[in-house]
């Protein structure tokens, strides 16, 4: 997540600037799992009251007690959801910088074309320059055995200068990680496909061309995916309205005024 | 890597001999039979063994399938737009409609990615609950795709048989929420039903039930001498080809990869149950189908002891009525029963998503079939389309 960027956006919440996060490190939010206590633990105390109960009904005293038995080692978690007198509205959770030998070696190499390393509830993600992204891909493929892409996603900011968000969701089999990297590129500009690193890249950089018309170079065969190949628009761009359609294609191909 | 635990003849990697079936070189060049002419042929988007609106573009030489080419697309809905334009509780019966065999999985995911954005706990009767339906459903799921496969092979009574089965578990669903296939059974922050009187007797019932019921579909199909020779070494994908293409679920574990997201990341009460991952050997459509069978017991199992645990308590975390998640992103995924299912949600701190991608299983494993059909026959392909088990409401959104 791209902080001092995205402040052109109409969030109406916005998060502090990751420096002040740093005071809130949890070194046992590094993990995939969610920071918080496990419930199974504090089940047993949470039902006991409960019990003959019906289960829904009984719902203020268990989660009181859940609340009291969870245990104090996790600092960093967040005031649980389920704690039954109108508690404080819980303070949103703020990414925390994420730090490891990898990130380390990758500053050092790339210094500020490595814009962010942080944890968001417990998932590491990476801001690269847009135009060092396709090494870094290579780079956590070979050297940190990100075997298995995930996910090719993009976000429409309008309103930003980098108008996307290309997220790369990537997943080592070997060390059971996972790791988003996100770069951001204007409306017009294009990057190196990934195609030559995972082989599934294809389909899904051929969606985000379909859904963003966000082109990638050297795909071997970038054309729409989902919708007609000569349809025009590219429907999950913010400024296409969610009941536009290409009228023209409609009426050639369908022979009806509109699809609605 | 293979702890297959049945007694079924397996052939290995680059051995030979009576009824052991090779690899097929994919790296060699094609060679015309013949120096015949290509032959393009259209199959689909209305073909009985195309699961739906599934259009492939085959280039033939005879009957020998040089290379195909998918186009998707004739379901596209536009799901992830839609999602922008409501709230995140109006979006929860929408991924219902995506893969609408195993619509309680889908639910799964969405529900746990919106949990983890706005850091909700979810009670622990109510991940037991979450954890029945969905093996429930992972079980209806397997036996749509069973029916259906046997079916196109030309197995008739597997049909007949899967769907007489997975009549029980829709009345489960029935009864527990009200509908039998777009179920919409959880919502953000637990379940919104309680299990209903004699839930768990129902399940046990059913577990008891099925149990022969799928020894009568493999004394059916898995020494079938017809169903064997249409299957074994069938659309064969070695597991560096399956990583590589991003294929998940049974089609990555019958190649031999033991990974299964309940046990690489377990979500949900997935950590307190025993079960085994079944694994394949060979990556063929034979051991798909086992690797499946094996499943459906391993949801027996589990089903077994999560309703033997089911606690009491509350099913619904506090959430708020009108959902405002904090400003972020996060990706979540499960392990529904065609793969991978994940969800990345970006929030702007409005009570809409910013943005929710649908990292659906189908569709990325319907990407590996140009590489699992080349060199086979025309009548092959039908039998892979079925052992890739896509839905296209799935692959389109």
């Amino acid at each position: 997540m791209a902080v001092p960027e995205e402040t052109k956006e109409p969030n109406p919440v916005l998060p502090e600037s990751s420096a002040a996060t740093s005071a809130n490190v949890a070194p046992a939010a590094a993990s995939e799992t969610r920071p918080e206590a496990k419930p199974a633990e504090s089940v047993p105390a949470a039902a006991a009251p409960a019990t003959g109960d019906k289960p829904a009904v009984a719902a203020t005293t268990p989660a009181v007690a859940a609340a009291e038995a969870k245990p104090a080692a996790a600092p960093a978690a967040k005031p649980a959801t389920p704690a039954a007198k109108p508690a404080p509205k819980p303070e949103a959770p703020k990414p925390e910088p994420w730090e490891s030998e990898p990130v380390r070696r990758l500053k050092a190499q790339y210094g500020s074309g490595i814009k962010e390393a942080s944890i968001y509830v417990g998932q590491k993600y990476l801001v690269v320059n847009s135009s060092i992204v396709y090494e870094i891909l290579v780079r956590m493929n070979q050297d940190y055995l990100f075997d298995y892409c995930v996910d090719i996603t993009a976000v429409h900011y309008p309103k930003r200068e980098a108008q996307f968000d290309i997220v790369y969701i990537l997943y080592s089999f070997k060390n059971n990680e996972r790791v988003r990297i996100k770069t951001q590129i204007k409306d017009g500009e294009t990057l190196r496909s990934a195609c030559a690193i995972w082989p599934t890249a294809n389909w899904l950089e051929r969606e985000v061309f379909d859904m963003f018309g966000i082109s990638f170079t050297g795909h071997p065969e970038l054309k729409r995916i989902l919708l007609p190949e000569d349809w025009k628009g590219h429907p999950l761009r913010k400024d296409y309205a969610i009941l536009q359609q290409d009228g023209d294609w409609v009426k050639a191909n369908l022979g009806i005024e509109s699809g609605q | 890597m293979t702890d297959f635990e049945t007694d079924y003849r397996h052939a290995k990697p680059g051995q030979s001999g009576p009824g052991v079936v090779d690899y097929l070189d994919l790296d060699t060049k094609d060679q015309t039979f013949l120096d015949a002419n290509e032959l393009v042929l259209n199959m689909g988007p209305q073909h009985p063994s195309t699961h739906g609106v599934l259009r492939v573009i085959l280039k033939l030489d005879g009957e020998k399938v040089l290379g195909t080419e998918c186009v998707i697309g004739y379901l596209h809905r536009g799901v992830e737009k839609i999602a922008e334009n409501r709230t995140y509780t109006m979006f929860n019966p929408y991924v219902d409609r995506m893969d609408y065999v195993a619509a309680v999985s889908n639910g799964l995911g969405y529900c746990e990615a919106v949990e983890k954005l706005i850091n909700a706990e979810v009670p622990v009767r109510a991940q037991y609950i979450r954890v029945i339906l969905t093996e429930l459903c992972r079980i209806a799921s397997h036996q749509v795709w069973l029916g259906t496969h046997a079916l196109d092979i030309g197995a008739l009574t597997p049909l007949f048989y899967c769907f007489r089965d997975r009549e029980e578990i829709l009345r489960i669903f029935e009864k527990y929420c009200g509908a039998r296939l777009t179920t919409h059974a959880f919502r953000i922050g637990g379940c919104i039903y309680e299990a209903y009187d004699g839930f768990e007797q129902d399940c046990k019932k059913f577990c008891d039930a099925f149990l022969p019921k799928l020894d009568e579909y493999e004394e059916l199909l898995t020494t079938n001498r017809i169903w064997v020779r249409r299957t074994k070494g069938v659309g064969i994908l070695k597991p560096e080809d399956c990583i590589a293409l991003g294929v998940t679920g049974p089609v990555l574990r019958a190649a031999g990869v033991k990974w299964d997201l309940r046990k690489a990341q377990p979500y949900e009460a997935y950590k307190n149950f025993d079960f085994d991952i079944p694994t394949g050997l060979n990556g063929d459509t034979y051991d798909r189908y086992l690797v499946r069978i094996a499943e459906m017991r391993q949801s027996v199992r589990i089903i077994r002891q999560a309703v033997d645990g089911l606690p009491s308590g509350p099913i619904m975390a506090k959430v708020p009525k009108v959902l405002k998640p904090p400003v972020g992103e996060v990706y979540h995924s499960i392990e529904a029963p065609k793969g991978e299912l994940g969800y990345f949600i970006v929030s702007d701190g409005s009570t809409q998503p910013y943005r929710v991608r649908v990292r659906p299983p189908s569709f990325v494993n319907l990407q590996a079939l140009d590489k699992m059909v080349r060199g086979l026959l025309v009548a092959d392909v039908v039998a892979v389309i079925g052992t890739l088990d896509i839905v296209l409401g799935e692959v389109d959104r």
